[in-house]
């Protein structure tokens, strides 16, 4: 416990994130090829703050049509009615209903936004060099990369739904425009959480100590 | 340094290798970088990493064989959940039915290609993907030693189940059907039951897999590319 905390990175070894050797690059070298299973190797994932960053806004701009425009157009007899996300969980609520909604709401509007938050939060205390709460960053960082998939949640919602009601001439239900943002959403919170490297927010104390 | 040891591309190839490190127990935490020393564990016990409680390594007790019988069932629940009618809706009189695959036709037929395709990829083809590279893994590592094609599917293997989503799909489903409900009489398929028991079993067969017994077994990426190359010499003299 005396020993002050060695890194792979210190010691110059480099992590297999495939098959989990270590191994030690070509002298002079920064990357190279895991000699178990192939897989290219580097000290950290390459450019993970900036491809994190790139994924991260593109999923909050795609946020926004994403929450105004409608998931579902509704059209029965009397006339067309859109729903968007929030207007879908308002429709759910009702005295059975009212936990289905509540999954929706939470995997729709409330982990995306979440999410987004998180990795942002993430991102800023890695460049600021942060070493304080690593522990809780990194747990932070593996509940987002839990969590992230549930958000389909409402994709599937509304392609069954869509897919089940065609009454015609009755009702029937098509998928709308904010459908598409949304999913680009989920895709984009997906991507972010992949690209992130977790042992950034370690390496501060790296840093600091030597 | 590089370029002196030979001419030929096929010499530079086998440059890229990194040099494995001798001392096979020590490892270091994917999540904070950590170098360590696995113990030795018995099956059911779990090392993890201590500056960041990462779990780095669980011993399984029979894994390979554990994992192949899941696999197994897993492919044949996912055939019966992609073949025979999932949902039905019934309203005055009238009946309409469909599958997973019918969900992402309608999408497309309506021009939201864009979704219809994440559908199908997330619903249906990781799916595949992840059982169907499981199974080849496990019947590769028969051989001995493992050839290296099942790392090259182990290595991809993370990526198919970040990206299948069965469960995910499971609630969307029945959050469907309840909002159905209020409209008509919603008929429960037999792929639903399917799909409900998928779930189950492809968490077991993640969980009863050890991908590290696998990797102790493979033939080395390096020693396959200087096996190609002495090959490739020999018939190069032989011409």
């Amino acid at each position: 416990m005396n020993a002050p905390a060695l890194t792979a990175m210190q010691q110059g070894l480099q992590n297999c994130e495939a098959c989990g050797l270590l191994s030690r690059p070509a002298p002079g070298e920064e990357e190279g090829e895991c000699p178990r299973c192939g897989q290219s190797l580097d000290f950290r994932k390459p450019a993970s703050l900036q491809r994190t960053w790139a994924f991260l806004m593109a999923a909050a701009i795609c946020y926004i049509p994403a929450n105004v425009l409608p998931v579902l157009t509704t059209t029965t007899a009397t006339g067309t009615e859109s729903d968007t996300i929030l207007q879908g969980v308002i429709l759910l609520w009702s005295p059975s209903g009212w936990p289905l909604s509540l999954i929706v709401l939470f995997a729709s509007i409330m982990i995306p936004s979440a999410k987004i938050i998180a990795l942002a939060y993430l991102l800023i205390t890695v460049h600021r060099r942060s070493n304080s709460n690593s522990e809780q960053r990194v747990r932070l960082y593996r509940i987002v990369e839990f969590i992230g998939r549930w958000s389909m949640v409402d994709v599937f919602v509304d392609t069954f739904t869509a897919a089940l009601i065609q009454l015609q001439p009755l009702m029937s239900v098509e998928p709308g425009p904010g459908l598409f943002f949304f999913a680009a959403v989920v895709v984009f919170t997906m991507l972010a959480a992949e690209s992130f490297d977790p042992r950034l927010i370690w390496d501060a104390d790296e840093f600091d100590g030597g | 340094m590089r370029n002196s040891t030979g001419g030929t591309t096929e010499s530079i190839d086998l440059l890229m290798y990194n040099q494995p490190i001798a001392d096979r127990s020590l490892v270091s935490c994917p999540h904070c970088d950590l170098l360590q020393r696995l113990p030795d564990l018995a099956p059911g016990a779990a090392a993890r990493c201590p500056r960041c409680n990462f779990e780095l390594w669980r011993p399984r007790t029979d894994s390979l064989n554990r994992t192949l019988a899941l696999t197994i069932a897993a492919a044949i629940l996912y055939i019966v959940a992609n073949t025979v009618p999932m949902l039905g809706l019934s309203v005055v009189g009238r009946e309409a039915f469909t599958t997973v695959i019918g969900g992402a036709q309608h999408l497309w037929d309506d021009g939201s290609t864009t979704v219809a395709i994440l559908v199908l990829f997330t619903a249906v083809l990781a799916p595949a993907l992840q059982i169907g590279f499981m199974l080849a893994i496990v019947i590769g590592t028969w051989r001995d030693p493992v050839p290296g094609w099942v790392g090259f599917l182990l290595r991809h293997h993370g990526t198919t189940r970040t990206w299948s989503m069965i469960e995910v799909m499971m609630l969307g489903v029945l959050v469907a059907l309840t909002k159905i409900a209020d409209y008509a009489t919603v008929i429960p398929g037999l792929a639903l039951f399917a799909l409900g028991a998928l779930v189950f079993v492809l968490a077991g067969m993640q969980s009863a897999f050890d991908p590290r017994e696998v990797w102790e077994r493979i033939e080395w990426a390096q020693t396959r590319a200087e096996r190609k190359l002495a090959q490739e010499r020999a018939s190069g003299f032989a011409s």
